[in-house]
């Protein structure tokens, strides 16, 4: 029988590099042995990839993307059709733990510098998959067709008319003098097909990259420096199958936190499905709070602490972009926080807390006292990016080890 | 929805303020303990819904046959008492009333309530239904004190009875010397001028079953989807354990 | 790393182990997939059963009504029209019914009706779909000069008595199909159930 497989196998691989290529990026692809909690969340992020896709395309289904019928069909997806409302659910809630997984993602990098050189087209890649994922999260809520859906893409759209040609641009983008049913069936063809397409290419891309340089690890050690007398790096193992049972692990336990969500909290407490999107949309009535989800929270508050309109869209937009340069502005000669100075090391835990913080601040209504803590929230994040450059002037870095500390 | 888990929610997002500032209403709310597994009180409140509120709210994305399967209540019972006009038991729960109509009448066309409970939360449905007051400034006579300027007539109010809004006399802590409860003469408070059918006990109560069922209505899967939390919950925590093991003994070779 | 020492046994039974609860996990996370492919509520309500009030059908007349968005034929047949239909046997394709499949237990008979008078049939054409259309007149026709009275389909010719079986020569190879039916009274037939599978 296993015979059989061989042959099998062999004329596969004659013909198309199967066995070559599950060797090359899996059971000979040499991971550093210390991966720790902060590695899972690649994996998870295509897990949350995967099941978008896969809840999408069955409530693609059952959706009817038209301002007439859309929010009746939601309902008659959570209603009337069997499991639609798992579906459903699966789908909403895989939106926030796919923006979860993909944030503590970047956040690794950031704390380990798996941007830095050889790793910045990784880094970018990953920075265009973010991208291409915040259009995607964005356009997938306008589809129910709420007030959320209607208002959201209102303000959102309006950002562009700051451009030169503002008021065509966003006639253009809307299809319509106002958000109307133009502007929802183009964005469902663009979150149900063309995004997930782009996305997708950007994951290959982001993956071979990375395949193509070796996995950086906690401590920023190269483990290409030592090998073995076969040229097998001696702090490296084989991704399958050590990485392939860690990883399960990893899945099993974020499982178990997404269904507790899914099943006893699909709503977070209006944080993933907003309560005023159980409305529908109504053109003549804006909401009192019109707030993003979660997820774009930070973008959001950086945006609204500016109080000019120009300059609020020109901040968020630097504050994007300026990810995208990270790892040219970080000029340490260590990678990971670890081996940094102290005040290298705490910047970066307050950048972190200081992301969340700005991620709430944006879901809340723009008070005079929110405001402020927004504005002072957007200086120490673009601080750090202003510190980056400057710190190995006037910093002491430890010294690196030459092979991988810890481990498992 | 199960208290245990709301309330532990509660705990952990006690950073995050209460959304209903958000909302604009700075009036405070009663709570509404909802409790969907009674199934009685599910039904007193569809009945009261079918009787007070569908001849100008329409549930259009439910279906009577589901209410009556989720509710207990046998296909007779439930055409005799809860389907009105030729609607079939596995139609959508719409209404007659015109829309048009219905705008020039009440200000605004009554809107359909399948998902109120989800837009406005139960707490709010709770104080709103029970916060109507007398205004002769208003075109139905009545006002909210949850809901200023509501276009909505009191249709409770033959059970409810004449609510006011003015002075009285509330009671405030007990006397510690006498055991008496100490009155306190206090303006902006609601009070019943002129008894109802119902007591205020009964009212509540009443009240109480409608927002339950509203509830229902806005989910009807709720119960369900816990049911089977706890059951999904299980098979993760049963495959933890192989999963575990297997990465510790492959790890083994690892130093 | 080393692979020195390896309990093969052990980690044989974690994989399979693994891979087993893994296996129970993924059919269970199948479920609501292919499940919600099953027709909806919204479909089980359009193909509810169907009433048809037939009081008012004259003695030779029909009346169509619809089900599952199919045209339902309920005709009410007079003596003389059910006295044609025993001598008709050697031209017809089918005259006894042998495939069940086309009609109830209470309908497997000559007149393939509850009632004699009343014969309830899904008005699709057993060859390609189309709808047959009503010709109870027992007089020479254009298609049969020697017609008995029945239904002819004009996509393709086929004919069909006035029990709805069908005749030799015709492209059809069935008898029209008797859905399941009831009397809810005397005068409503309801077209989806029967007492005997309710």
């Amino acid at each position: 029988m296993s015979q059989n497989t061989n042959k099998i196998m062999a004329w596969i691989d004659d013909r198309l590099p199967v066995t070559q290529t599950y060797e090359k990026h899996m059971s000979k692809y040499y991971a550093p042995k210390n991966f720790n909690f902060w590695y899972f969340f690649g994996v998870l992020s295509m897990l949350m990839l995967v099941n978008q896709i896969l809840t999408g395309i069955w409530l693609t289904m059952q959706f009817t993307p038209s301002a007439e019928a859309a929010f009746a069909s939601v309902e008659y997806i959570m209603r009337d059709v069997e499991w639609g409302w798992l579906i459903r659910y699966m789908h909403s809630t895989g939106a926030t733990f796919f923006f979860v997984a993909v944030y503590l993602h970047m956040m690794r990098a950031i704390l380990y510098g798996s941007y830095q050189k050889p790793r910045e087209l990784i880094w970018i890649f990953g920075m265009l998959i973010y991208l291409a994922l915040m259009a995607e999260a964005f356009m997938g809520y306008v589809l129910p067709w709420g007030q959320m859906s209607y208002w959201g893409a209102q303000v959102i759209i309006s950002l562009f008319s700051v451009m030169p040609y503002g008021d065509l641009l966003t006639e253009w983008i809307r299809g319509d003098f106002l958000i109307s049913g133009a502007t929802l069936n183009r964005f469902f063809a663009l979150h149900v097909v063309a995004v997930p397409l782009v996305i997708v290419a950007l994951v290959v891309m982001h993956l071979l990259a990375l395949h193509e340089v070796g996995s950086n690890n906690p401590d920023g050690v190269d483990i290409k420096k030592h090998k073995d007398e076969n040229g097998k790096p001696l702090d490296g193992i084989p991704f399958h199958p050590y990485y392939t049972v860690h990883d399960l692990v990893g899945i099993v336990v974020f499982l178990m936190v997404f269904c507790t969500v899914l099943f006893f909290f699909p709503e977070g407490n209006g944080f993933m499905l907003e309560y005023a999107n159980f409305e529908p949309a109504n053109g003549l009535k804006t909401p009192e709070h019109i707030a993003p989800v979660w997820y774009f929270g930070a973008f959001y508050a950086i945006l609204r602490a500016v109080p000019d309109k120009l300059l609020g869209v020109i901040a968020m937009g630097a504050a994007i972009a300026v990810l995208f340069v990270l790892p040219w502005l970080d000029r340490s000669p260590v990678r990971s926080w670890r081996y940094k100075g102290i005040v290298s090391r705490i910047y970066i835990v307050i950048f972190g807390f200081n992301f969340a913080l700005l991620t709430w601040l944006g879901t809340q209504p723009a008070t005079e006292l929110l405001t402020l803590i927004a504005q002072i929230a957007s200086v120490i994040y673009f601080g750090y990016f202003v510190f980056l450059p400057l710190a190995p002037k006037f910093e002491k870095t430890k010294p690196v080890p030459e092979r991988v500390t810890g481990g498992h | 929805m199960k208290l245990g888990m709301k309330k532990i929610f509660a705990l952990v997002a006690a950073f995050v303020p209460a959304l209903a500032l958000a909302a604009g209403s700075s009036v405070p709310l009663d709570e509404h303990l909802t409790d969907l597994h009674d199934k009685a009180s599910l039904q007193r409140g569809a009945q009261t819904f079918a009787n007070y509120c569908m001849g100008c709210h329409s549930m259009e994305h439910a279906r009577y046959n589901r209410v009556a399967k989720d509710l207990d209540i046998p296909e007779e019972l439930m055409m005799e008492n809860l389907v009105f006009a030729d609607k079939k038991f596995g139609d959508k729960m719409t209404i007659a009333m015109d829309q048009v109509d219905s705008k020039r009448w009440f200000g605004a066309t009554p809107p359909d309530l399948t998902l109120v409970a989800r837009v406005r939360r139960p707490d709010w449905l709770y104080t709103y239904l029970r916060s109507f007051y007398e205004d002769d400034s208003r075109p139905w006579g009545v006002n909210n004190v949850v809901f200023k300027d509501v276009g909505m007539p009191h249709v409770l109010a033959e059970l409810q009875g004449n609510q006011v809004l003015g002075t009285a006399l509330v009671e405030e802590g007990f006397d510690t010397l006498t055991g008496q409860p100490i009155m306190v003469e206090k303006e902006h408070v609601l009070y019943i001028e002129e008894e109802g059918t119902l007591s205020a006990d009964e009212y509540d109560k009443l009240v109480y079953d409608l927002v339950n069922f509203m509830v229902y209505m806005a989910e009807p899967i709720a119960v369900e989807r816990e049911r089977l939390g706890w059951w999904v919950l299980l098979f993760l925590a049963i495959f933890f354990v192989p999963v575990y093991f297997l990465n510790k003994e492959f790890w083994r070779d690892i130093k | 790393m080393s692979q020195d020492g390896v309990n093969k046994a052990r980690r044989t039974l974690l994989v399979g182990a693994t891979a087993g609860v893994g296996a129970v996990g993924a059919g269970f996370l199948a479920v609501p997939f292919v499940k919600s492919w099953m027709p909806s509520e919204k479909a089980k309500a359009a193909g509810a059963p169907a009433k048809i009030d037939v009081s008012k059908v004259e003695p030779g007349a029909m009346v169509t009504a619809e089900w599952r968005g199919k045209p339902v034929y309920v005709a009410r047949r007079t003596e003389d029209m059910l006295n044609t239909l025993e001598g008709l046997a050697d031209r017809l394709k089918d005259p006894e019914n042998a495939n069940k499949a086309q009609q109830p237990e209470y309908a497997d008979n000559l007149y393939r009706s509850r009632k004699p008078e009343l014969i309830v049939l899904l008005g699709v054409c057993t060859h390609l779909g189309c709808a047959p259309k009503y010709v109870p007149e027992v007089e020479p026709q254009p298609f049969d000069p020697n017609w008995q009275g029945g239904w002819f389909c004009p996509c393709h010719g086929s004919r069909f008595d006035l029990s709805g079986r069908v005749y030799g020569g015709s492209p059809a190879s069935d008898n029209l199909v008797v859905p399941a039916y009831m009397f809810e009274s005397d005068n409503v037939v309801v077209v989806g159930v029967d007492e005997e599978n309710a």
